[in-house]
């Protein structure tokens, strides 16, 4: 059978040295060694204090490490192999869409002509960036169906406020004062704060017995103070909401703006699109959908798409075709304004047009097909050991649950996710979404292979064995990881967050 | 056909079976019909890695400002500093580049150790106790103070020196549109903030920068006391080299400190992913945004590291979060602790030391040009003001034939008239200079400006 070929993802085989821990560079510190060297630049070495008035210099020395090359590179090497990643195995954390990032999109933003052009460098001379972003915005554009796109926000949280915001403009622009903004109970946390920061109030929808929002809740709950609704479609349960034409009717019906959270694009790309749906603003994860590395946190790029009604709103200045072939600045004419420093996260937006170059439309369907079929393909495999939430045809993730587990042998969600670590694959995300008892959120990813499947699904039987055989030593795992599971509560009643915190 | 999938065609007829399905597009026979795309994507077709490098390429070629071409004296908040070897490798390990947030500590101390440094770092450049992991930028860190400030006072009136980069200024507008902040614009008077022109009373915030975009070292003591006499929260924008050598954040008494970490490892990068830095007093520990590690043992008492104090975050208080930010920018914070760890204490203060002298260098020379004159004469650290007899974008375009980028044009980053410069702005060229650049670099600076001021 094919399945028994050796998986390609599964990283239990990743040498570890040892299990002490690793001093903190501080620590490796000797006074007078140092790693720098600067240019040797002929000029004039006038004393500081020529230059800068007394009153403004810092007579403390502000002490930082000082190492040898040597040693920083062996510090923050050890350090990296305390660290799983993409590269070293599957990773099949739930709404985060950590599949495999190509290392030539890295390669393409390693090139000077992007990385070392300054960004308030004048348009004449920044032509191919420029071009770059026109480029980006309007294939960005034909993939969610929208008519023009902002590339500024950092973030997908930076892309709902920014969203937020334009709704906001628009409805005032229209003399139209209005209050709340609709979420369903299964949505990101992310969504009900931005909705805070922008200046709404969150009315929550339930979800229905289908894991779907509640058609009849949402209409109950519209009238004329809607601004919008947010929704990610496929929602958190990795659910298609398959009323959605009704669910655009009934907002707009009130007045009220669509907005999609692009958490969970990835499922859809190529097979049906935020605007066809009735969606007015979209923000996009460019680093979950479009592969570009997450940083262990960062950086992400949030791009936000709209439709025709709201392009004049879009913050500025963004990147245009002149009239004369040259590209240009321009803010739209009704600009919310700046919501980034310079022009968003560049290197992070040319990546991802490398990405979408190289998948081309036949290719990111491909992998919308594949999220999917790995996602089903593993719900189904994994459904008498951890049954799905909602048991049917599920997109690009898959809500499993371990309630069988905590009521049988005590065993929870957490344990199962913290003991799948042993076994070489990193947890799924755990507890959510919150409306799913013991939720185990797989999202496998099209870049994972068959063979790594069938290996992470044979991981979790073994794993439920153990919980018949000796939960209490399951409730113990990770044993084998460089560190075992840390005491969370002291972390946080007694904050030790620098090394010279008190009490350290 | 060029991608990234593993699935062979037997992969998929076995997988398909497996589900009772006969075709991928099965999977996808819930969704309603009338949305579903019947044609594929309206892009080009793929193509191959080296076909769409040569795209990328021609990008690349029509970037005029790239540092080979033009030799860079542009600042503003985006500086070319020296990234060595050893940073760009260590920085572009791919454990750090391809791990999300560091959620399971047990297989995340790689991340979580190196935040844990570079929060270190941030609090003593800052002189403020507590640094969390990363914002996007100098400018979304403002705001995020800002959201600090009306949280810990309950007030809107937001006191903002002119002197703060105008781009950060507008970022904090728009942002103000959500939080009904109410931004008051501070003038400057011959580089220098003039407090005494606005009220300040009932303010939640004040917003001083050093030293200022313009570059000016201003006596920030007159915006302590403000803040001091009025209860506000004293937010310092600063250029975190400067620590090196001038006063810190915290020797000035401010509660909040912000500022862009660009200067640490990070390239130019066409203006980002940049860094932002957040630091702040113990007492508005609660109200911080975004992530903190925090130091803790594990089951078997070794020292391990934790992202802490999770109740203030979005996905757990949701719309009652501190802020909406979940994804950062770690990946420049862990750069900026390996940068920093090469530099090291004398590192530091060379880059700033040097930086100061030859920006005064170029200053001095540039002053003999005809048709160059002072915009201010105020102290300044790195970054400086020209007035010239001539238009600053015209200038800079001149300039840039003789492969100098020479700065930025002042309109250019305020996009017209602005309260930082009380007479005319047009001709007004921000110069600033790095650690890496030559005497001989800045004498050929000068005789392009010459030229370019008076031909």
């Amino acid at each position: 059978m094919r399945s028994q070929a050796l998986p390609g993802g599964r990283a239990a085989s990743a040498p570890i040295l040892g299990h002490d821990t690793e001093p903190t560079i501080f620590e490796m510190s000797v006074a007078g060694r140092a790693a720098f060297q600067l240019r040797t630049t002929g000029v004039p070495a006038t004393p500081l204090d020529e230059l800068v008035p007394p009153e403004h210099r810092n007579r403390e020395v502000i002490a930082l490490a000082e190492v040898s090359e040597r040693d920083l590179v062996g510090h923050f090497t050890r350090l990296s192999h305390r660290q799983f990643s993409v590269d070293l195995g599957a990773y099949p954390l739930g709404s985060c869409t950590m599949k495999y990032n190509p290392k030539f999109c890295d390669a393409v933003a390693a090139d000077p002509g992007l990385n070392s052009v300054h960004p308030g460098a004048p348009a004449a001379l920044v032509q191919g960036w420029l071009e770059l972003l026109v480029t980006l915005e309007e294939k960005l554009c034909v993939i969610t169906g929208m008519s023009a796109a902002t590339l500024q926000p950092a973030a997908g949280a930076a892309g709902e406020l920014t969203g937020l915001l334009l709704m906001r403009a628009y409805h005032e622009a229209n003399g139209d004062e209005r209050k709340r903004v609709l979420i369903p109970d299964s949505a990101h946390g992310t969504n009900p704060a931005s909705v805070t920061l922008g200046g709404y109030e969150v009315t929550t929808i339930p979800s229905n017995e289908r894991g779907l929002v509640d058609l009849e809740a949402l209409k109950a709950a519209l009238g004329p103070d809607v601004a919008g609704i947010m929704l990610t479609n496929p929602n958190t349960l990795g659910l298609f909401e398959e009323e959605i034409t009704e669910i655009a009717a009934a907002v707009h019906e009130v007045g009220g703006l669509l907005y999609y959270d692009g958490a969970n694009l990835n499922a859809i790309l190529g097979v049906v699109r935020p605007g066809d749906m009735g969606f007015d603003i979209v923000h996009m994860n460019l680093h979950k959908t479009f592969a570009t590395p997450h940083g262990g946190g960062g950086p992400g790029a949030g791009p936000v798409a709209v439709s025709a009604r709201l392009a004049d709103y879009l913050p500025g200045p963004k990147a245009a075709r002149g009239a004369d072939g040259a590209f240009e600045w321009s803010t739209p004419s009704m600009s919310i304004g700046r919501v980034h420093g310079w022009h968003g996260n560049a290197m992070v937006l040319a990546r991802a047009l490398a990405y979408i170059d190289v998948h081309g439309g036949d290719g990111l369907k491909r992998v919308a097909q594949r999220a999917v079929l790995n996602a089903n393909w593993l719900r189904h495999r994994l459904r008498d050991t951890l049954p799905a939430a909602y048991d049917r045809v599920c997109m690009h993730e898959c809500v499993l649950s371990a309630s069988n587990l905590k009521s049988e042998y005590g065993v929870r969600g957490l344990d199962v996710a913290k003991a799948l670590l042993e076994e070489g694959f990193h947890s799924p995300t755990v507890y959510f979404p919150l409306i799913v008892d013991e939720a185990l959120m797989f999202e496998p990813t099209e870049t994972e292979s068959l063979q790594t499947l069938e290996s992470l699904a044979e991981a979790i039987e073994r794993i439920a064995q153990r919980a018949n055989d000796d939960p209490q030593a399951l409730r113990r795992a990770p044993q084998s990881t460089p560190v075992s599971r840390v005491d969370e509560a002291r972390a946080a009643r007694h904050l030790i967050s620098t090394e010279d915190a008190a009490g350290r | 056909m060029a991608d990234y999938l593993p699935h062979t065609t037997e992969d998929l007829e076995e997988m398909l079976a497996f589900l009772g399905m006969d075709s991928l597009e099965q999977l996808f026979a819930h969704i309603p019909a009338a949305v579903r795309l019947t044609q594929g994507l309206d892009l080009e077709p793929g193509q191959t890695e080296p076909d769409v490098a040569e795209v990328f390429a021609r990008y690349s070629r029509a970037n005029k400002a790239q540092a080979t071409n033009l030799t860079c004296f542009a600042g503003a908040g985006a500086y070319d500093h020296e990234v060595p070897a050893v940073v760009k490798m260590l920085g572009s390990r791919s454990e750090f580049v391809t791990a999300y947030t560091p959620y399971q500590p047990e297989v995340a101390q790689g991340v979580l150790q190196a935040i844990f440094e570079y929060q270190t770092l941030v609090s003593r450049l800052s002189g403020l106790p507590i640094a969390n992991a990363s914002l996007y930028d100098g400018a979304t860190a403002l705001v995020e103070a800002l959201n600090m400030a009306s949280g810990a006072n309950g007030r809107s009136k937001m006191v903002i020196s002119s002197g703060v980069h105008p781009h950060w200024r507008q970022v904090a507008r728009t942002f103000a549109h959500g939080t009904g902040h109410d931004i008051v614009e501070v003038p400057l008077v011959n580089g220098v903030t003039n407090w005494g022109s606005v009220d300040v009373s009932g303010a939640s915030a004040i917003v001083a920068s050093y030293p200022n975009y313009l570059g000016v070292l201003e006596d920030l003591s007159v915006a302590k006391s403000l803040a001091a006499s009025h209860d506000a929260l004293f937010v310092l924008g600063a250029d975190p080299v400067a620590a090196g050598v001038l006063k810190t954040a915290g020797q000035w008494g401010a509660d909040v400190f912000v500022g862009e970490g660009q200067p640490f490892g990070t390239p130019l990068a066409f203006g980002g992913p940049y860094l932002g830095l957040f630091a702040c007093t113990l007492d508005q520990i609660r109200r911080l945004p975004g992530r903190i590690v925090g130091e803790t043992v594990d089951s078997n008492d070794r020292r391990s590291f934790v992202t802490t104090l999770r109740a203030r975050e979005q996905d757990i208080r949701r719309e009652k979060a501190t802020s909406n930010v979940c994804t950062n920018q770690t990946l420049m914070a862990v750069t900026a602790a390996i940068q920093l760890g090469w530099l090291g204490t004398n590192g530091l203060r060379e880059v700033a030391t040097r930086c100061a002298q030859g920006a005064h260098f170029l200053y001095e020379e540039a002053l003999k040009v005809d048709g160059v004159t002072a915009a201010f004469s105020q102290p300044f650290f790195r970054e400086f003001a020209l007035r010239l007899t001539r238009n600053a974008t015209e200038v800079l375009s001149r300039m840039a034939g003789d492969g100098v980028l020479g700065g930025l044009a002042v309109s250019a980053l305020t996009g017209g008239d602005d309260a930082s410069l009380d007479r005319g702005i047009d001709n007004v060229l921000l110069v600033t200079v790095t650690e890496r650049r030559t005497r001989e670099q800045i004498e050929h600076y000068v005789d392009v400006l010459r030229k370019a001021v008076n031909s």
